[in-house]
């Protein structure tokens, strides 16, 4: 469960402070499909990268399965990341040549999980995500726009997160292939129980989530489902 | 992060980047396998060197006579003063237990001819003792006896390039006649070749009885040096402290008044030793710098690594690698680029001197303390030049750098 409450952030630049997050605070319960929308400038990359714990809040608190992630140091959100969430980016971001194996199991390295069993479980992600099996053993940079970000779903899926962070996953896709993404991420939800946080700019996209959170100049305009 | 995952990352991502990696170690190699045949020519040159020295005679001490003083107090050459007899050889054999063997000596150059041609060289009278104590072989016929030198018996033995300057290549001069200064000697024997050595060559010399030459040239009975053998290493300078002591109270002077002087044979390898050591330094010390060179290269790919990489550094930290394992990273893959330098660099130095130990330039030696050196030094420059990159790397912003185009 996420539990965000009263969540500012403040960026101090030289020409003086800069208000991204206003008191923003909602609540996403296991197993929901959200996607948080609003135009570019609007604060949701900011609010993504503190639900990523990649970011600290300036203020308000942020609890992610009844821990307080808003106090960590750098370490400590990184064993958040490594054991409770899963990325999937705009840009991909697969290791080139890396098999597709490789690249699904790098999170379970940083696990110190040992080899075989990382491969089981990479297979499994991938099955998951529906990536046909001939290409499990392909380099990274063989596939197609639409292979690769299904790869980065089961990169995503392989830790067991307790949520998944789609940060504009269709953003470098065409509409067909993002159509097809989209589909996945809704499967997994219904079929896993996955939860998934969908960080769009784009009705269409957001349309697919069955909650939209509309962010507008770091505070929320409207939360409901769709 | 496991070693062998780490292994296996570092492995990959040096060899997606061959000719790089390949070139950036190019330098290690040079720098490594420089250090590892410098040192071993230096150290090569310097064994030949104290092998030369001792070929002379091990554990030597050579007494000379002193300079003469006139009473007005003028100086002459050093040596020129007769001062030490046989009588002194025959006291420093018989009273100094260290002195394992004495060899008197009276030398002069000389006219020697055999019928058609003729030659200068150097006549040396010396006592049987002469073969053990300055090392002297005999390849044919014998040295000097005891007998010959009581009965003062006209005999030579010849050294090679003597024997080949009167008699020809490959003529055995056993059994002839030669005429020194006119008179005649029946030649006995021919030394071994040793090779022009650093301070005298014995292979120009001929060897009479000392009695023999102080009867028939010198006339008198002083000698040009004498050259005594210690029992050991150990024992050289302990001896020539007795030979100072025992001269003295024969001659019935104090120290400040010596008519002899001593040339201690441990001293001028002491003084070769040193001038090829400061050599192999400052070898090794230029080498040293192409390593330093190396380094930098090092250092310089990795940042390039690090920038390039950006977004993987963004990524890995993004699914939970700490700041540590980045560091550790990238820290490996320096330390293996330096390692994989250093292995080969060993190897070509190896050759290298090899190389130039066959081709007879110099016969090196290689001390494998230095390989150890070289190889630990590869991986101390992989950890300081790669230090800085991996804190690079390690300290990015996982959002600042996903974000990296």
């Amino acid at each position: 469960m996420i539990e965000v409450k009263n969540v500012s952030k403040t960026y101090v630049t030289g020409a003086g402070s800069f208000d991204a997050l206003k008191e923003v605070s909602f609540t996403i319960h296991d197993g929901e499909f959200v996607a948080i929308m609003g135009p570019s400038g609007s604060g949701k990359s900011t609010l993504m990268h503190i639900l990523g714990a990649l970011d600290v809040p300036t203020n308000g608190t942020y609890v992610l399965d009844g821990k307080d992630v808003s106090t960590l140091s750098e370490d400590e959100l990184a064993d958040i990341r490594r054991e409770h969430i899963g990325f999937v980016f705009q840009s991909f971001n697969l290791l080139p040549r890396a098999s597709v194996i490789r690249n699904v199991t790098l999170p379970l390295v940083y696990k110190q999980i040992p080899k075989e069993q990382r491969e089981k479980i990479a297979t499994a992600s991938l099955k998951s995500a529906g990536l046909d099996e001939q290409y499990f053993y392909h380099l990274s940079n063989q596939l197609s726009g639409g292979q690769i970000q299904r790869v980065a779903i089961a990169r995503a899926l392989v830790n067991q997160p307790s949520l998944i962070l789609a940060d504009e996953p269709t953003g470098n896709l065409d509409s067909h292939t993002g159509q097809i993404v989209l589909e996945t991420f809704q499967k997994l939800n219904r079929e896993e129980k996955r939860t998934i946080i969908l960080i769009t700019h784009e009705s269409d996209v957001a349309e697919h989530a069955d909650r939209i959170i509309f962010i507008r100049d770091g505070a929320i305009e409207s939360d409901k489902p769709v | 992060m496991i070693i062998s995952d780490l292994l296996e990352e570092t492995f990959l991502a040096l060899s997606s980047n061959k000719v790089r990696s390949g070139l950036t170690i190019l330098g290690i190699i040079i720098g490594i396998s420089s250090v590892i045949a410098m040192v071993s020519i230096g150290q090569g040159s310097q064994a030949s060197i104290q092998a030369s020295i001792q070929s002379i005679g091990a554990n030597l001490i050579q007494v000379q006579p002193g300079s003469q003083r006139s009473f007005a107090g003028v100086a002459t050459q050093r040596g020129s003063a007769k001062s030490l007899t046989a009588e002194d050889a025959q006291a420093i054999a018989d009273e100094i237990s260290v002195a394992q063997a004495v060899a008197p000596e009276v030398s002069s150059r000389y006219q020697v001819a055999v019928k058609g041609t003729n030659t200068n060289t150097s006549i040396v009278g010396t006592t049987s003792s002469y073969t053990q104590v300055r090392n002297v072989q005999v390849i044919e016929g014998n040295f000097i006896t005891d007998q010959q030198n009581s009965s003062v018996a006209k005999v030579a033995v010849l050294g090679p390039t003597v024997s080949t300057d009167l008699f020809g290549e490959g003529v055995s001069p056993v059994g002839q006649t030669i005429r020194i200064n006119g008179s005649q000697f029946t030649v006995i024997g021919l030394t071994v070749i040793k090779g022009g050595s650093s301070f005298s060559n014995q292979d120009d010399m001929i060897f009479i009885p000392l009695s023999t030459a102080q009867r028939y040239f010198s006339g008198d009975e002083y000698v040009t040096s004498i050259s005594v053998q210690a029992t050991s290493e150990k024992t050289v300078d302990e001896l020539e402290t007795e030979i100072t002591n025992l001269l003295l109270s024969r001659h019935h002077l104090d120290a400040a008044s010596a008519d002899f002087s001593i040339l201690n044979q441990t001293d001028i390898i002491a003084t070769a030793s040193s001038v090829t050591e400061t050599f192999t330094t400052l070898l090794a010390a230029v080498a040293g710098i192409s390593l330093v060179v190396g380094g930098i290269g090092i250092m310089n790919m990795m940042l390039t690594s690090v920038t390039e990489r950006t977004k993987e550094i963004g990524l890995r930290k993004a699914i939970g690698a700490k700041r540590k394992e980045i560091e550790q990273q990238f820290l490996v893959e320096s330390v293996m680029l330096t390692l994989a330098g250093g292995i080969i660099g060993i190897a070509l130095g190896l050759g290298i001197s090899y190389v130039v130990s066959v081709l007879g330039i110099v016969s090196t030696s290689v001390s494998w303390s230095s390989v150890l050196l070289a190889f630990g030094v590869s991986a101390a420059i992989g950890i300081v030049f790669g230090y800085y990159p991996a804190r690079r790397a390690a300290g990015m912003n996982p959002i600042v750098a996903l974000r990296y185009e």
